[in-house]
């Protein structure tokens, strides 16, 4: 793995030279912070490289990281892997909580199509150019976003059996 | 009784109320409603080991419209609430509901946003079975409880007010 990693670390410098912030390796994974508006042009390339070749998004998520340190912002991690290579790599995008909206990678892998939907659901970050972008998790009417910092870990919102009763009855 | 003497013992009599419970209770039909871990439980009821079939209500129908128990197991969130509650409307009279579980009952350890505090909140429950998840013996015991209770109703209490 590590002599794998560095090689999709110096084909990713060499293709962009200003859009990777930061990196990170731990236990031999890497970890790459992506600028935010470069996000969507990175996971084109990384796809589409022959050497590279990550044709597949397993898993993509948001992260609250307001209450860490005086950031004030949230995440998206991409956590990509290659069927043909059998490599991995791990994307993260920092956006600012007071507006967080980024592109969307559903015309890259369609699998994020629903892991974005996820993401506005429990987040509301907002993916630019996502054909369908409703909640997924909590049902219609639902306000605020659950897995957000602020939102309260206990009790249910007003009129939730009402809206139940609306529904069993369309 | 009179009939008995004049006929011997090739009749039986007996009262409207009696006959219809008893057949109704010895023969109940249940509609899984799985929505969590107790979901397991409730398949070992039906499978040999406990054997449901014991008391007559091993015909799970995953169809609400052939049934008329409905044994809610597990949490119900409110985006399911819905659906539990359209399937239960579709379900013919008499129908009685069984709450296995802790989170049926009432939410259990599910003090958030996503979960209904027992499916009380939104259909008529019968018995309440406690239990994380409960014993498939305590499902067998919240049946055996249901036919006790079946057995006391009237034909007369019949159909919606």
């Amino acid at each position: 793995m590590p002599e794998d990693s560095s090689v999709v670390e110096k084909r990713l410098r060499d293709k962009f030279p200003n859009a990777i912030l930061n990196l990170k390796i731990f236990k031999d994974e890497l970890t790459f912070y992506i600028e935010k508006d470069s996000i969507l042009e990175v996971c084109r390339f990384l796809r589409d490289d022959e050497k590279l070749a990550f044709n597949f998004l397993s898993d993509l998520c948001g992260v609250d990281t307001t209450s860490l340190g005086e950031s004030n912002s949230l995440e998206v991690v991409y956590h990509l892997y290659s069927i043909k290579r059998n490599h991995r790599v791990r994307l993260k995008v920092t956006i600012p909580a007071s507006k967080p909206t980024i592109k969307s990678v559903t015309s890259v892998w369609e699998t994020a199509n629903w892991h974005e939907r996820e993401a506005y659901d429990m987040f509301g970050i907002t993916f630019e150019g996502h054909p369908n972008l409703t909640r997924i998790l909590t049902p219609d009417g639902f306000e605020g976003h659950p897995l957000r910092k602020d939102y309260p870990l206990k009790g249910r919102q007003p009129d939730s059996l009402r809206k139940i009763y609306r529904k069993a009855e369309e | 009784m009179g009939l008995e003497t004049a006929f011997g013992d090739t009749i039986l009599t007996t009262t409207i109320d009696k006959i219809v419970n008893w057949s109704r209770k010895n023969s109940l039909w249940p509609m899984p409603f799985g929505l969590a871990c107790c979901a397991i439980e409730m398949m070992a009821v039906v499978a040999p080991r406990y054997d449901l079939a014991r008391f007559g209500a091993e015909v799970f129908r995953f169809s609400p419209r052939q049934s008329d128990l409905m044994i809610v197991a597990g949490t119900v969130t409110y985006k399911m609430a819905a659906v539990t509650k359209k399937i239960y409307d579709q379900m013919p009279e008499p129908k009685w509901v069984i709450a296995m579980g802790a989170c049926a009952t009432s939410g259990g350890i599910f003090d958030t946003y996503s979960t209904v505090q027992g499916v009380g909140e939104i259909i008529p429950v019968d018995i309440y079975l406690p239990g994380c998840p409960p014993r498939p013996e305590a499902l067998i015991h919240a049946v055996m409880e249901l036919q006790k209770k079946i057995s006391k109703e009237s034909v007369l209490d019949d159909g919606p007010e």
